[in-house]
């Protein structure tokens, strides 16, 4: 299927240094501002299903609420265990003050 | 000639250091020995999930097999070091004999207590530690069994937990007060004791176990408070002692524990120890510390392989665990033995709360029930002992973002 892109939030709902879950399609996609830029990654921990966005965000990094995982926003990719494995990641975009994933 | 690194004991500590000298581009030999038959894997499902039969043993993994092979070290599993050489710098391995080393790296961590209490050796008796362990435990967890669980330590809380939500019932057995009364203190220990409680745990608090019976299998617990307990099988959680043994008559210091220094050192060159089997010189507290956390094995080991490599910086995480029982994310962080006040924020009873171990003006640990995001923020107040105004930390509108920030400036 070919991406499609999908308005999530508006610029000012995501405050630099914050990240929220939004949901597309039924899925929870967390949304970091990382110093005014915009990133999305799956927003469920691939350790045990928490939710990345009720974790904190430290420069390009989330660690994960319940058991201290951390990934990279930026990709997606484990910066510390004990996730097995990274998190999917989306192409992001902002157009006309609004927040769009490609999904 | 290429250097030989050793390290004895497999589990996380070990391989986290393993993992870390290759990625610290060490390219001599290491050699990593441990006594379990299993791939180095994570203990804290042992308890949960893996004890449940919600996920299979190789979700447990640090590193797939293929990865040592891939990173070129030499794992030998289902090995035992049973003493070092320090006079030599070798190792005594069985079976396998003598490993000659440049550096040795001791994480063989800890076992369980068997204190002597008549009839533990029972059939249906059980302990835990390892992955066979829970697998032995495992096959009797059918609902409507009784379990007794001895001891309310973390071990016994979620085996408990694990147990009730199994549908097997269970009657818990705790010398102290409240469960984890020596660790969390009355307050906490009795919002625990309720959360127990309320899912059906019968706690028998302030007693203890004077013996296991049965007609060669456990068929009743007896306390020394006089009650009498039938049940089907029992799990003893009484706490670890460090395995320190493969060091036993070298001049390396022991005392609870591998005395080590902020670098993960012994006081004899080449030596180091990390994970549960250390105690290690904190520098933020000020003190030598052994804990028994996952977070510290991963990290101590990582510290340690780079101490290996004379690249060692002091190791000064604040500890930090976890303990996941029914659907209470139980988190703490810090360290502390005694307090001035416990100070609360939320509401530990409504299992919604972070309560702060306080002397005068400085959070020295805090643990949180269901409050995650609490423990991270309070983490960076703890490791700079800031000053902190109690009144701040209780107030719901005051932001500890901004306090952890604040105190930074």
């Amino acid at each position: 299927m070919a991406p499609r892109a999908v308005v999530v939030a508006r610029v000012p709902d995501i405050e630099p240094g914050e990240i929220r879950a939004v949901t597309v399609d039924g899925n929870p996609i967390a949304i970091a501002n990382v110093g005014g830029r915009f990133y999305a990654i799956d927003d469920t921990c691939t350790h045990e299903a928490c939710s990345l966005a009720d974790g904190i965000l430290e420069g390009t990094v989330v660690t994960c609420p319940c058991h201290g995982a951390e990934f990279d926003v930026t990709d997606g990719h484990v910066v510390a265990p004990p996730a097995p494995a990274p998190v999917k990641s989306y192409p992001v975009r902002v157009e006309d003050g609004q927040i769009v994933v490609e999904v | 000639m290429r250097p030989v690194f050793v390290i004895a004991g497999a589990s996380l500590a070990g391989a986290s250091a393993a993992i870390t000298l290759r990625d610290e581009g060490f390219d001599g030999d290491i050699v990593l020995i441990g006594a379990e038959a299993d791939l180095p894997y994570e203990r804290p499902p042992l308890s949960k999930a893996y004890l449940r039969g919600e996920v299979a043993f190789e979700s447990l993994l640090v590193r797939p097999a293929a990865f040592y092979e891939e990173r070129d070290i030499d794992l030998r599993l289902g090995v035992r070091v049973t003493a070092v050489d320090v006079a030599a710098r070798q190792v005594e391995c069985d079976p396998g004999g003598r490993v000659a080393y440049d550096a040795l790296l001791v994480a063989t961590g800890g076992r369980n207590r068997r204190p002597r209490i008549p009839g533990l050796d029972l059939a249906g008796v059980y302990d835990l530690r390892t992955r066979g362990d829970a697998d032995r435990l495992r096959t009797e967890l059918t609902p409507g069994r009784r379990a007794v669980v001895v001891g309310m330590g973390f071990i016994g809380c979620e085996v408990a937990a694990s147990l009730r939500t199994m549908g097997l019932e269970v009657v818990a057995v705790e010398p102290e007060k409240t469960p984890l009364f020596r660790v969390l203190g009355e307050e906490v220990g009795r919002a625990l004791e309720r959360l127990h409680r309320d899912r059906g745990v019968h706690a028998h608090l302030g007693d203890a176990v004077a013996r296991f019976e049965g007609a060669g299998r456990v068929e009743r617990v007896v306390t020394r408070g006089g009650r009498t307990i039938p049940c089907d099988l029992a799990v003893v959680g009484l706490g670890i002692e460090p395995a320190t043994e493969i060091v036993a008559g070298t001049p390396v210091e022991v005392d609870n524990g591998i005395v080590v220094d902020e670098l993960c050192r012994t006081n004899v060159g080449g030596v180091f120890a990390a994970g549960d089997v250390a105690r290690h010189f904190h520098p933020v507290f000020g003190r030598h510390l052994r804990v028994e956390h996952w977070q510290n094995a991963l990290k101590q080991g990582a510290a340690a392989a780079r101490s290996m490599l004379g690249r060692g910086r002091p190791y000064d995480e604040v500890h930090w665990f976890w303990s996941d029982q029914y659907d209470v994310n139980l988190q703490y962080a810090g360290f502390h033995t005694s307090w001035e006040r416990l100070v609360v924020r939320g509401s530990l009873d409504a299992r919604d709360g972070i309560a702060f171990y306080m002397n005068g003006r400085r959070i020295d640990a805090a643990v949180a029930l269901n409050r995650p995001k609490d423990i991270r923020l309070a983490m960076p107040l703890i490791k700079r002992r800031a000053d902190v105004d109690p009144e701040a930390l209780r107030d719901p509108d005051v932001d500890l973002r901004r306090l952890a920030r604040a105190s930074a400036s």
